[in-house]
């Protein structure tokens, strides 16, 4: 049986190949697009997944936006970590 | 670019109300479109490509069933090509494994299989299909074989909702990444067999217990989608996310609906895909007005604080079980009729189940068929 994914911020995360992250260019909208699901990720969901390709891991992301935001490395790792545990326990994530 | 509204998520394709197995829930219609009426590739074809013009993510490969249309391949294929999401819904017995590997290769991301049991015997006599279960088995194992998210989608009732621990430990044998429990409902075919399937009581919260714990145990592992049916709750779902707002559905000879059983509401006529555009449907087609939003609402859900959630409930069953299509849908306990209507169908589950009457194509009279 397989196991739950547990992030951590070291883990690097990846969008599976079965869920497409994209821009609807008729509807002018992002879109995480899975089986029978069709998520609207707000703007700072949007800028964390389009990191999440499979080459940095959490952190990385985080020490990203830390800067872009003048925000504590600290508190972006949780809130990043919150988000993305929610997807992955959803199947609409994985690590590399 | 639509003017007046936002487009719908996803369409349901129904290829074909053919279908190898018999259920005698069957949420089709009472009459089904024969072979000779199903729209052809090319209308497909142009209707996928409408489909993806509107800006809509998904399609869902349904019926019938759906493997029965040997064309099925082009038409994945072209909607992988337009970037549609692409999901087939599947009873499986007609599949071979080169079949759904070309399904893949063609861009097929997304293989949901409906399951009758988790028991061979009760599955295959459900289904009235002599090895149908093993059968299956085998093809949801061919789905992760090939690296394809797969979803169980088990039709539960009376006569297996014993089961519904087997079939949680069934689809986590089978590396399914969704299960879903789908309790009967009883719309077309399936309102025949109401006392036949119609579970009880402890049988539903037993249920629900047990779906609780599962989640809880296989977070991140199984994802549970569970609807309690309609006769037990207090308040109606929210039916297809709310009529003419999501979804859209296109029977097999191309009517376009808002929901797969709004051809039992008689006094509508639909528009074909033969003769308008989607887009045009969306915004213009009268049954899609009908009861789109709030206005039309009857009281008490004008002023309902969960209008906006559950939309009004399901048309078609305000009208199956009152009669009346702009009624307030009786599952929801501010119904004058929700004592009536609910509590004669579920007493139906206290007594012995009556032998329930499988659906076949072939079979244009009703017979109860023996268990």
């Amino acid at each position: 049986m397989k196991e739950r994914l547990l992030l951590k911020s070291e883990t690097v995360p990846v969008i599976p190949n079965h869920v497409r992250f994209e821009f609807n260019e008729v509807r002018k909208e992002w879109v995480l697009l899975a089986p029978e699901r069709a998520l609207y990720p707000d703007p700072i969901a949007i800028e964390v997944l389009k990191k999440c390709n499979g080459k940095i891991s959490i952190k990385l992301i985080a020490e990203d936006l830390a800067k872009k935001y003048k925000a504590p490395l600290k508190k972006i790792i949780e809130d990043i970590i919150t988000m993305l545990q929610d997807l992955a326990d959803k199947g609409f994530l994985k690590e590399c | 670019m639509l003017k007046k509204l936002k487009a719908p998520l996803a369409v349901l394709a129904e290829l074909s109300h053919r279908c190898p197995l018999s259920c005698a829930y069957c949420s089709n219609p009472i009459e089904l479109v024969e072979k000779n009426k199903e729209l052809d590739t090319n209308d497909w074809i142009r209707v996928i490509d409408e489909a993806a013009d509107l800006g809509i993510h998904q399609i869902h490969f349904s019926g019938g069933e759906p493997t029965a249309r040997k064309d099925l391949e082009q038409m994945v294929e072209h909607a992988h090509k337009r970037k549609l999401y692409t999901n087939l819904i599947t009873s499986a017995v007609l599949l071979s494994r080169e079949r759904l590997e070309k399904l893949k290769k063609l861009g097929l991301e997304h293989v949901q299989v409906s399951f009758q049991d988790s028991e061979r015997e009760n599955a295959n006599r459900i289904g009235n299909f002599k090895g149908g279960h093993e059968k299956k088995l085998e093809v949801a194992k061919w789905v992760r074989e090939l690296g394809m998210p797969l979803t169980i989608n088990a039709v539960m009732h009376r006569q297996n909702l014993h089961h519904l621990d087997d079939m949680i430990k069934m689809s986590v044998d089978l590396d399914a990444d969704r299960l879903e429990v789908a309790n009967v409902q009883y719309y077309g075919w399936a309102l025949k067999n109401r006392a036949a399937f119609m579970p009880t009581k402890d049988q539903l919260e037993s249920s629900m217990e047990i779906v609780e714990k599962a989640r809880k145990n296989l977070k991140g592992i199984l994802v549970i989608d569970y609807v309690l049916p309609d006769y037990y709750a207090k308040r109606p779902k929210s039916c297809m996310g709310g009529w003419g707002r999501q979804f859209l559905n296109i029977s097999p000879e191309g009517n376009v609906l808002p929901c797969h059983a709004a051809e039992t509401i008689k006094s509508f006529k639909f528009d074909n895909v033969k003769d308008k555009s989607l887009a045009w449907i969306w915004e213009n087609s009268e049954p899609f007005n009908k009861f789109r939003g709030t206005d039309w609402m009857p009281s008490p859900c004008k002023t309902c604080d969960r209008r906006e959630i559950d939309w009004g409930g399901c048309r078609c069953q305000a009208l199956a079980l009152t009669g009346d299509i702009g009624a307030v849908d009786p599952t929801c306990e501010f119904s004058p009729l929700h004592e009536k209507i609910f509590g004669s169908a579920t007493k139906e589950s206290g007594s012995e189940a009556p032998e329930f009457i499988y659906r076949l194509l072939s079979n244009k009279e009703v017979e109860p068929v023996k268990k």
